[in-house]
Formats: structure tokens, C-alpha cells, sequence
């Protein structure tokens, strides 16, 4: 249960494109988060609404994308979605499979409100 | 409205820090394992066994990492190796910012092997990079055979596991075939190590094996 540092995480590479004395600019936040992450999005969205709470960021809300997980099998070449815990291509059941999707802890973007895109 | 594209990886600090201390490691020619388990699987037991085992064949160094206590460290120490505790305090997991810290206070010239022995969870440390060179997971029989199957992350990021207390498999409903198999179905490339801290059965190949990973620089 780490999800209270991941969310600081977040909000510390926030932080670095809009600074905390702009005021409670940032609307939204878009985050990846695999499935083979080892982060639990409803706990992640909760331990970011806890941590930026009577602060700069407390308009802010999370927009979670949870990524399937996607293996590329190396011996025939099938990209397919790894079913329970089975890395196995189902096409020709060789093991020597690479994950490429479902592992991604990311924040994509962020959306600044009107006032700040200077709108307002 | 506007936006601002980051694209940024949520534990790149981490990362970042991860990359020094392996840098450093390399420097120093050391062979860097992050041994991960549930608690209670024999983590500090096996690195007890792999130091009897070792004897003066390698040059070994111990981080060991715990919610609470320095028991870990302690016993480790009987065994005249450098060792520094790191005490999370509730942390589940280490994070390479603590490695650096523990790195700092352990003489890295004349070390071949550093063992980080990571807070008992198989969760959590499986997304932290230590600036390890692999990580190692032990799996004990009493957990039951499916345990692989449950943790897959931890696996698909191992390059070894260890199945530990195959003593005990006369009195559990453990199938030992079953609980390889399991594992290496979550990653075929799976070094598969058989152990008993109890008995030291399989420790000798275990060794010998780390033998061949960290052996002394010229």
C-alpha cells in the first residue's frame, strides 16, 4: 500500500510545470496505470484527494486510464493480452514473451483551468 | 482551456537514483541482488545459509531493510560481513534513495556481492528499483504451490527464484513440481533454485551459482 507516496509523486511533477503559488489552477490530471502496476487506482485516487486537499491543487482531480496488460510473443511474433497469470502465447505457447503494455505508472497530461490559460 | 503535456514516469525520481546506485556498483565491480519475498519465506535465513556457504569464496556486504526492529541486522553481523539496517518505519517497500543512503555507510572497494534484503512484501518491491542487478524472489512450500500465480509482477521482474523450506514438504499440501511450474509459467526465464535454510540442502548449488555471477575482479 504505497499509493500515498505514488500520489505525492504526482503532485511533485505537477509542481514542476505550475507552481504552487499560481493558486488552484489545475483541473485535471491524466495518469496511466497498468494493470501489472502494483498501484490500485480507486486507493491512488483517494491518497491524491487527501494529499492536495486545502492546498494549491485542491480543484485538481485525477483522470485514471488503466492499460491492459499486452505481451509481444518473441518466438511468432503475436502481440496479445495476457489472460489471469498465464504469460504464454496462446498462439504458439512459447514463454519467451516481453510485456509491453500494462506495466506504465505515467502522468500524460494535465489540464489548467480557463483563469489560467488566461481566458479569464 | 489549456493543456500541458508531461508524459513522465510517476517513480522516475526513483529511477533516476536507481541508475546512480547501480552506476556506482558497477564502478566498484558488484554483483547487487535485491532479495524479495513475503514475510516469514526465509529471506534472512537464506542470506545466514548463503554466507556459511560463501565462507571467504566472495567478499559479501548486506543491506537489510525492515518495517521495524534491527533484529535482521543482528544477525547478520554474527557473520563478521558489513551490514547497515534500514528501518522504514511502516514503508512497505525500499526505495533506492535509502539504498543510497545505506551505500554511503558500507566500504564498497574490496566488496564482490551486495545482498539488499527488501522489506517482506511481494507487492510493492516489485516496482522500485533498487540499482540492483537482479532481483531474486523467495518462495517458501508453506505458502502453498499457487503463490506464483498471485504475484505475477514480482516474477515477470525476478531473474531467480528460490523455493524455500523444501524440508517441510513431507507435512504440507505443497507440490513442489507444480509450485516451479507455476513460476516459471509467470516467467520462463526463471533461474530455479531448491533450498532448505534448515538443512542447507540446495545452498551449495545456490552459491556456486552466485560464484559464477559475482566472482572476484581481477
Amino acid at each position: 500500500m504505497h499509493e500515498l507516496s505514488i500520489a505525492q509523486n504526482i503532485v511533485d511533477i505537477i509542481r514542476q510545470y505550475v507552481p504552487d503559488t499560481q493558486g488552484p489552477d489545475v483541473r485535471l490530471v491524466r495518469i496511466k496505470v497498468g494493470r501489472m502496476s502494483g498501484v490500485v487506482a480507486d486507493s491512488l485516487d483517494f491518497c491524491f484527494g487527501a494529499i492536495v486537499h486545502g492546498t494549491a491543487l485542491s480543484e485538481a482531480r485525477l483522470d485514471i486510464e488503466e492499460t491492459p496488460l499486452e505481451s509481444h510473443c518473441g518466438g511468432c511474433g503475436n502481440t496479445f493480452a495476457v489472460e489471469g497469470a498465464c504469460f504464454q502465447c496462446p498462439k504458439c505457447g512459447s514463454g519467451e514473451i516481453q510485456v509491453v503494455s500494462g506495466t506504465e505508472l505515467q502522468v500524460v497530461e494535465i489540464e489548467l483551468s480557463d483563469r489560467q490559460a488566461g481566458v479569464l | 482551456m489549456s493543456v500541458i503535456t508531461i508524459e513522465r514516469k510517476v517513480l522516475e525520481k526513483n529511477d533516476e537514483i536507481a541508475d546512480q546506485n547501480r552506476a556506482l556498483l558497477k564502478r566498484h565491480g558488484i554483483l547487487a541482488i535485491n532479495l524479495v519475498s513475503s514475510p516469514g519465506a526465509g529471506k534472512t535465513s537464506l542470506v545466514e545459509r548463503t554466507l556459511e556457504g560463501l565462507g571467504k569464496r566472495l567478499k559479501v556486504g548486506v543491506i537489510e531493510g525492515d518495517v521495524q526492529t534491527d533484529l535482521d541486522a543482528r544477525r547478520v553481523e554474527r557473520y563478521g560481513v558489513p551490514v547497515v539496517q534500514i528501518v522504514t518505519n511502516g514503508g512497505c517497500h525500499l526505495e533506492a534513495k535509502l539504498v543510497q543512503d545505506a551505500l554511503s555507510q558500507i566500504e564498497l572497494r574490496d566488496l564482490d556481492l551486495l545482498i539488499i534484503e527488501n522489506v517482506g512484501n511481494l507487492v510493492c518491491p516489485a516496482n522500485y528499483d533498487l540499482g540492483e542487478a537482479m532481483k531474486a524472489v523467495v518462495l517458501s512450500t508453506a505458502e502453498g504451490d499457487d503463490k506464483p500465480l498471485k504475484y505475477p509482477g514480482m516474477l515477470r521482474n525476478a531473474s531467480v527464484v528460490i523455493l524455500n523450506k523444501i524440508d517441510l514438504l513431507p507435512y504440507l499440501n505443497c507440490n513442489l513440481a507444480e509450485l516451479k511450474s507455476n513460476a516459471l509459467q509467470i516467467n520462463s526465464r526463471l533461474e530455479v533454485f531448491e533450498t532448505s535454510c534448515t538443512t542447507s540442502a540446495g545452498i551449495p548449488r545456490w552459491c556456486d551459482w552466485l560464484m559464477t555471477k559475482g566472482a572476484r575482479k581481477p
